[in-house]
């Protein structure tokens, strides 16, 4: 199908990206257009107006800042996942963004359109909140930071006000000898995940868990946290009955919605077998967990 | 309608098109480029897979007005004469890496894109590329032949295996 009629206004500026944001009630960002673009051609989305920042060279970047590595709203994912500091830095965001769609959408999609779009089936969104990202913003009543705990409030949706553009998105940096992992489970290559799952975790000399944050997404209608589970790793080392308790806990915990892809029972089972994988990976990526490597 | 310049194949051509008309569409009926196709219009087919500033995209995905002042290569523009193939084109022909055709152009605007990167790619860079083009009839098998028999993926047995293919033919 095609889209909707409706006016496209290639911003110059962010200032009068928020200017026309503002002006237009019904108007919606493009960036990468990625996601935006199929919906308007299912006619899922009709806004009145497209909003275009994806050719603001002032937001194409990459950068380290404060101990945060900081997305731009208009770099596109390849380039994010390829560039030098992101490998060095923060490569659970490089391994994240490769599970996305595919190449030739990478290449046009952006790391922030898919963190304001919020699918939450979607990789970064789960990342988001695993790292405790800040979601940076601006509009015509100035800048503001959105907190990723609170930022993804339910299917496609968000603390976003209308009036606001995301900006730039700050991961922090783990700190180093973190372990990572990034996982999902999807029918095809490229397909949305029906579960996808994330952990970070640092670990002291003789093997038991310091540190831990788990994220799950496809789960619910918001990626989540699981509290519980990182509270019954940490502390213990990541032996084989200490896994068994956290897939079990796991799948406890979640009430996983069912729809034609999947159901509830299905996404359960995936998602504590996942939880038991990134935790056995990302230990394996610590300094205590590849001792050949140290 | 805003008029935009799309530089096409090496060529500039200035359009009035509606704001929201797609590439995919500019590209073939204001410029008569057939080659790249319309399949799924949601981004998952591939087919109309062209390179945007060199880059393989999604043409369906992408707004005309939002390519404007941007270098476009179509299928078109892939054979460097009316006699001769591509590299990437003569493989696909010699590995039978088509039946019906109609997925080919994206998938010979991904290969290209392949092809003309710096680092060559390894099978799992192949594997990952393709996997962004969906193809109804040949299985892939033909095509991952043609991508690394043209690519010249190093340590694969493809090419090997398609010339076997031909000995065990000709033998019948």
């Amino acid at each position: 199908m095609k889209p909707a009629p409706f006016t496209y206004r290639r911003a110059r500026s962010l200032a009068e990206a928020a200017d026309l944001l503002a002006a237009c009630p019904d108007a919606k960002i493009l960036a990468g257009g990625q996601s935006l673009v199929p919906m308007l051609n299912m006619r899922l989305a009709r806004p009145e107006t497209l909003v275009d920042i994806g050719s603001l060279a002032a937001l194409d970047y990459v950068d380290v800042v404060d101990g945060h590595l900081e997305v731009g709203a208009a770099a596109r994912q390849a380039a994010v996942a390829a560039h030098p500091l992101v490998r060095a830095r923060l490569p659970v965001l490089a391994a994240a963004i490769g599970r996305i769609g595919h190449s030739q959408i990478r290449n046009r999609g952006t790391v922030c359109g898919s963190i304001a779009h919020h699918d939450p089936s979607a990789e970064l969104p789960a990342l988001a909140l695993a790292l405790d990202a800040r979601i940076l913003t601006y509009g015509v009543r100035g800048t503001a930071v959105h907190e990723a705990a609170a930022f993804f409030t339910g299917t496609f949706d968000t603390a976003l006000a209308p009036d606001e553009i995301v900006t730039a998105v700050q991961f922090p940096l783990p700190e180093p000898g973190t372990g990572w992992a990034f996982e999902e489970v999807a029918r095809r290559s490229g397909d949305f995940a029906l579960v996808g799952g994330t952990a970070l975790l640092r670990a002291a000399a003789d093997g038991t868990v310091e540190r831990v944050r788990i994220a799950l997404f496809g789960v619910a209608s918001t990626p989540v946290r699981l509290p519980a589970v990182e509270e019954l790793v940490t502390g213990a080392a990541l032996r084989e009955d200490v896994l068994a308790a956290a897939e079990r806990l796991t799948a406890r915990t979640l009430d996983p919605t069912a729809d034609s892809h999947a159901s509830a029972d299905y996404r359960r089972e995936v998602a504590a077998h996942l939880v038991r994988t990134v935790l056995a990976d990302a230990f394996a990526r610590t300094p205590a967990g590849s001792p050949t490597d140290a | 309608m805003p008029e935009i310049t799309l530089h096409v194949n090496g060529l500039e051509h200035r359009l009035d098109v509606p704001d929201r008309m797609l590439l995919t569409d500019a590209l073939r009926q204001r410029l008569g480029l057939t080659g790249t196709h319309v399949g799924c219009e949601h981004g998952v087919c591939g087919a109309c897979t062209i390179l945007l500033d060199d880059q393989p995209v999604r043409a369906c995905l992408t707004l005309a007005v939002q390519a404007d002042g941007h270098r476009i290569r179509t299928v078109e523009s892939v054979a460097p004469s009316e006699e001769e193939l591509h590299p990437v084109q003569q493989a696909m022909r010699d590995c039978h890496g088509l039946q019906c055709g109609f997925c080919t152009p994206g998938i010979v605007m991904s290969l290209l894109a392949l092809h003309e990167q710096e680092e060559p790619p390894g099978p799992e860079e192949i594997d990952e590329t393709l996997s962004g083009h969906l193809c109804r009839c040949t299985g892939y098998r033909n095509i991952t032949e043609a991508a690394h028999r043209a690519l010249g993926c190093a340590g694969h047995a493809g090419p090997a295996d398609a010339a076997g293919h031909e000995h065990e033919g000709a033998g019948r």
